[in-house]
């Protein structure tokens, strides 16, 4: 009986066809992405304003779920409080741009500085735990944030949330107070955050995290420090969830406690799974689905909950088995 | 700062965490035995407070709410774990997903039946006085809240520890697979738990609906203050939750008082704070 026995038993070396989807898949999947973004920016002079909206809407949600999909995807760990360094960064954005009127850099810096320091103090708690601790924990700690949102009114005005956040000035011609050029902001800053994560899970580092995500105990016999991938993972994940929150502070002028809340997090589980974890492209096609979804469903009947919560449950049980299977890596029977 | 002022704050953290423990106990038997992140036992909840409401109103008996509560919402637990639930055995994110899904449903056909104002549940006369103790005054109704919630896990604790089912659901807990092994039809025990959480959560709901009120947005009011009764007291612990429910009741009753603005921190921050030293939790084992 060896050390190596026990790991195979409790984690079983399976390939996953699902999850480790072969380099056509993904190519094919990067390709699509390129066409969607060009095709997006070219059609967007000619599209009426509502689908504009909400193509800009799609790109800054398309970052928040590949943001996930770095560790949810790469990593193999589920989180259920991601929209906490979101919504820490839009927040940071709507009180400094409204209160201090201090501009797109500053307001970026300190954003992006907060919620990645609240990532990295919240890692150290998360990543100790596996498994179903984990989700519970990153809930829990999601749910602070919400708390905080909530009841520190003297800070975030509470449920009345911060409105009238302006849009940026970066001294162009264009204002971005406009909807076409700020759709080319958010999705120009989209491209740039798809192409920064894209390096970032091909990389070595990234193709430690995918090993993790398969086999912990092995990549720890191979000597990779275990602990230090996953904490990073989560850290860059927070740092890129804190970008799409910027830009969204921007997108929609007013900042609530809806956009940290539980359900924020969950739909973006949602559309992580969706698009198949471990796909950035995947995630960020899964985003605008939903987007598009809960907007033109909302339009029609104002029983979208229902619509949107049968989707939930048809998602799961009809999506390839392969898409949740990289998730079902908990051994039953012990946590 | 006066002592009543500690002692009343003392007792009101102790009946809402007696709250808790209705709807946290079910929420960790279900954890511990089926391994399910259930985000809809929340909507146990605000759905057994609102059946509990038609019912009062239809009956005028707030027993017959109490019952019928349960009732209705062990039933939905049932076809949940049967018909969806039972499809994903060990998928930890699609069980999530899927039951944030039904709880997003959950919340709108609530709106839809009950609509968007907040109701009170009316209860019984009996229940409505104020003991009193010298300077110190102490809503009956609270009391009744500390006395059920302490019948409950009384219950709980005999059939878990004392009888042969209470054994079975132990081994589930234990080693799932094992207890398979030896004979346990654990399917049967998780459903069986399954619709038990669920009708204690309801009757949280109901007992809940008399003083909180039953309004739309309840149960994903409520599903963090479980979740973290869980976390701290551990899964599937029993005693867990009873000493959890009682901390982040009173943590939660002090933070108000003493600390409005950051009455989440003071209740998060010390769950955080036990899991960095007990990452299972303070009753849970690894």
């Amino acid at each position: 009986m060896t050390d190596g026995a026990t790991g195979a038993s409790l984690r079983p070396p399976t390939v996953r066809s699902g999850l480790a989807a072969p380099a056509t898949t993904v190519d094919r999947k990067v390709v699509a992405g390129f066409v969607a973004l060009a095709g997006a920016g070219a059609l967007a002079p000619v599209l009426p304003a509502y689908p504009l909206t909400l193509l800009t809407q799609a790109a800054i949600i398309a970052v928040l779920a590949m943001s996930l999909d770095v560790l949810l995807g790469y990593t193999g760990l589920p989180s259920l409080g991601h929209a906490a360094y979101f919504g820490i960064a839009a927040y940071t954005v709507a009180i400094l741009a409204t209160e201090r009127q201090i501009g797109l850099a500053g307001c970026l810096v300190a954003a992006l500085l907060l919620a990645t320091a609240t990532a990295a103090v919240f890692g150290v708690l998360a990543i100790r735990a596996t498994g179903t601790y984990f989700l519970m924990i990153t809930l829990a700690l999601g749910m602070v944030v919400w708390g905080l949102a909530f009841r520190w009114v003297s800070m975030t005005k509470g449920d009345n949330g911060i409105a009238g956040v302006p849009r940026p000035e970066l001294g162009l011609p264009w204002s971005l107070a406009a909807p076409l050029p700020f759709f080319y902001f958010a999705l120009g800053a989209a491209a740039l955050a798809w192409g920064a994560m894209g390096v970032l899970v091909r990389s070595p580092f990234g193709l430690g995290l995918k090993g993790i995500r398969e086999s912990e105990s092995r990549m720890r016999a191979l000597g990779y420090n275990v602990w230090l991938h996953k904490y990073l993972a989560f850290v860059i994940s927070g740092f890129f969830a804190a970008f799409a929150g910027v830009l969204w502070a921007y997108y929609n002028g007013f900042v609530g406690p809806a956009d940290v809340q539980l359900v924020t997090s969950v739909e973006t589980l949602l559309m992580v799974a969706l698009g198949g974890p471990g796909t950035l492209a995947g995630s960020a096609f899964g985003a605008v689905a939903i987007v598009f979804l809960k907007n033109f469903v909302s339009v029609y009947t104002k029983r979208w909950l229902l619509i949107l919560g049968a989707v939930y449950i048809g998602v799961i049980l009809f999506a390839p088995r392969g898409v949740l299977g990289a998730f079902s890596r908990e051994p039953r029977g012990a946590p | 700062m006066t002592a009543e002022f500690w002692i009343t704050q003392a007792f009101n953290g102790l009946s809402y965490g007696a709250l808790l423990f209705l709807l946290a106990s079910g929420l960790s038997l279900i954890f511990g035995v089926m391994r399910i992140v259930n985000l809809a036992h929340g909507s146990y909840f605000m759905l057994g407070g609102y059946v509990g409401l038609s019912v009062v109103w239809r009956t005028g008996s707030f027993a017959a709410a109490l019952v019928a509560g349960a009732l209705a919402i062990a039933l939905i637990g049932v076809g949940m774990e049967r018909l969806f639930l039972r499809r994903l055995p060990g998928q930890t994110l699609g069980q999530v997903l899927m039951t944030v899904g039904f709880a997003l449903m959950f919340q709108d056909l609530a709106l839809l039946i009950w609509g968007g104002d907040p109701y009170t549940i009316p209860v019984p006369a009996t229940l409505q006085g104020i003991v009193t103790a010298g300077a110190l005054r102490f809503p009956t109704y609270r009391i009744f809240i500390i006395v059920v919630a302490s019948l409950v896990g009384a219950v709980l604790w005999i059939v878990l520890d004392r009888t042969r089912m209470g054994a079975m659901i132990r081994a589930a807990v234990d080693d799932r697979e094992m207890a398979q092994g030896v004979g346990i039809h654990v399917p049967v025990v998780s459903l069986g738990v399954f619709a038990l959480g669920a009708a204690l959560a309801a009757l949280g709901g109901v007992i809940g609906g008399g003083f909180l009120g039953v309004y739309p947005g309840a149960d994903f009011e409520v599903l963090p203050y479980a979740f973290v009764v869980v976390i701290v007291g551990g899964l599937g612990s029993l005693p867990g939750a009873m000493v959890g429910s009682l901390l982040v009741g009173l943590l939660d009753n002090f933070g108000k008082a003493l600390f409005p603005e950051l009455s989440y921190f003071t209740l998060f921050a010390p769950m955080a704070l036990i899991l960095a030293l007990r990452p299972t939790g303070l009753f849970g084992r690894a």
